[in-house]
């Protein structure tokens, strides 16, 4: 059963379920992933996300769902699937006993590619993601960076059109995250689909076309980066004090504010562009009230994620950006 | 491509990996080189004078003895060998490289079958070798035919082929490679209690049922009598219904474990 809006679609699940004993991991969720596009599923430890990939990727079978990959039926046809998909696992995928290289030729080898087309293949994805130096010597000794490095190199052999990453970057130096980034925005400018899983929202918000947020195994909310972001309230100015006489003159002076005794800081509503923020401290000099510390909070997707996995995900400070 | 020529294509290819891992890393497989070899020159040099006066009703040669044994040192190779299928498949298992295979459009036994490939040449060229050992001290099987030589061989193959298989499961069983290698001792220590080192009938009697009913006695029996002659009797077939047996058992097993979802 083929519907119109499926041939575009390079991931559709409907009803997806997925339980272990009696424990819910994915209780009925419903993706849908245009072709060509970074999908991303952001949530908490233990939210389902790799169960998600998993089941998505032929790894694991579902309980209960409609779900096509590629096209295909995931249930009535796993092996077509497998042929349209790549995947890179949490946990890195690569023979730690065989040379970087001969990794490489195995999956050429797997992929059914000539001897002469498989060394091409191999040659140009160890150039491209900087592993030729390393090529000849065993995986064990390679840092993570170069173990994630090739364990991606490996899954594009197959040359697939739709890449599963399950947290590509966790664990990863910022240099080699900022790396990674790269390479999987040269992977979708060259058509390819990736359904991203990540804990970092910073990586959701700089890659992804569409984010849906997993939590106790529901989506709680799914849209672009901005649309999520206009789903919680805006950005303050928070000032906060040393002195608890000094807070309390400011608060009384300041009425808008939202009050927080215990940290002894103030929020005042605003969207932290300069013209605001230049009227709030003129405002506080000429009250003659004197923060020991202001932070310009503007609304990210940390706020989007804390406010809807639950307050027991929530921090005891939520993140702001000193300025 | 045919179903048939992609699963071929595709376990040689795992086949070329783990005879790179063996050739890479050859501590393992010589490790449990050691315990047939040792076991050879232990019974032959140290118990062999009382060990042939025992079998041979007084009086025998020592080379009496070194013929009774090798065929139970070789089997006994096959037994110690196949332990590192248990343990490189349930290394397997626990790395992230399986489940890469899973998602990936190759034949699904391949994997299985490349170990249980590779795990059979490992046990004839470890057999291979404790034969050229056994020969250099002394082993003179000069009244075998070709024919026999080639049932002789075969026996072997098949021989390796139902334990490697019965390993296999035991590396799918395993939560890990150590209790995967545990798992597989009694492939060891079965040779230890059948007809390996004294006939049978001079065990005790409540004991011998346990020496005949297990799978070592029939085929080491049936190898005596390819090699050297001895009566063969209804162990042939016996012998070939246990390996038949043990090979379909390990591969239902394994294979049902292997197509199981993983954790």
């Amino acid at each position: 059963m083929t519907t119109t809006t499926s041939h575009s679609l390079a991931i559709a699940a409907k009803g997806l379920r997925k339980a272990y004993g009696d424990k819910t991991v994915l209780d009925g969720i419903d993706l849908a992933v245009p072709a060509g596009t970074v999908f991303s599923l952001l949530g908490p430890n233990g939210a389902g996300k790799t169960t998600a990939v998993k089941i998505l990727s032929t790894l694991i079978t579902a309980d209960v769902g409609d779900l096509r990959v590629g096209g295909h039926d995931l249930a009535a046809d796993p092996q077509a699937v497998r042929a349209a998909i790549g995947v890179t696992g949490q946990f890195s995928a690569v023979d730690g006993l065989m040379t970087g290289e001969e990794n490489m030729l195995l999956m050429a080898d797997l992929h059914l590619l000539s001897r002469s087309e498989g060394r091409r293949t191999v040659a140009e994805l160890l150039e491209r993601f900087d592993l030729v130096e390393a090529a000849k010597k065993p995986v064990a000794t390679y840092s993570g960076g170069m173990k994630r490095r090739l364990d991606i190199a490996m899954t594009l052999v197959g040359n697939p059109r739709i890449i599963f990453l399950d947290e590509p970057t966790t664990g990863l130096d910022p240099r080699s995250r900022h790396n990674m980034w790269g390479i999987i925005r040269e992977l979708v400018s060259g058509g390819v689909t990736v359904f991203l899983t990540t804990q970092h929202l910073e990586e959701a918000d700089e890659l992804a076309d569409r984010i849906a947020v997993l939590s106790d195994g529901k989506i709680d909310a799914e849209g672009s980066a901005d649309e999520l972001k206009r789903l919680i309230p805006g950005g303050h100015v928070r000032l906060r004090f040393a002195d608890p006489a000094a807070y309390q003159s400011a608060a009384v002076a300041l009425r808008e504010a939202t009050r927080d005794d215990e940290a002894l800081s103030l929020q005042i509503p605003s969207d932290g562009s300069q013209r605001e923020l230049r009227s709030i401290l003129d405002w506080l000099d000429s009250a003659g009230i004197e923060a020991d510390e202001l932070t310009v909070h503007t609304p990210d997707l940390d706020d989007v994620f804390f406010t809807l996995t639950g307050p027991a995900n929530a921090p005891s400070q939520p993140k702001e950006n000193v300025r | 491509m045919s179903a048939l020529s992609l699963a071929v294509r595709n376990s040689n290819t795992m086949l070329r990996r783990n005879l790179l891992h063996a050739r890479r890393y050859p501590s393992m497989t010589l490790n449990l080189l050691l315990q047939p070899i040792m076991m050879l020159l232990l019974f032959v040099y140290i118990f062999g004078d009382v060990m042939s006066a025992g079998i041979g009703g007084g009086g025998a040669e020592r080379s009496d003895y070194i013929a009774y044994v090798v065929p139970g040192v070789l089997m006994i190779t096959i037994g110690s060998t196949v332990i590192g299928a248990a343990v490189s498949v349930s290394m397997d298992m626990t790395e992230g490289l399986i489940a890469r295979f899973r998602t990936m459009a190759v034949y699904r036994g391949s994997v299985l079958i490349g170990h249980v490939v590779g795990s059979v040449l490992q046990v004839l060229a470890s057999v291979a070798l404790l034969g050229a050992i056994a020969m250099a001290i002394g082993f003179r099987p000069t009244d075998a035919t070709p024919l026999e030589w080639l049932a002789a061989f075969g026996l072997l193959a098949l021989f390796a082929l139902a334990l490697t298989w019965i390993a296999v499961g035991m590396g799918m069983a395993g939560p890990n490679p150590e209790a995967a290698g545990n798992m597989a001792m009694p492939l060891i220590l079965l040779p230890l209690i059948s007809s390996a080192f004294i006939p049978a009938d001079t065990m005790p009697g409540w004991f011998q049922p346990i020496a005949e009913y297990q799978p070592f006695t029939p085929a080491i029996e049936t190898l005596r009598g390819l090699l050297l002659g001895t009566e063969i009797g209804h162990n042939g077939w016996i012998a070939i219904a246990w390996c038949v047996g043990l090979t379909a058992l390990g591969y239902r097993w394994s294979t049902a474990l292997f197509n199981r979802d993983p954790k």
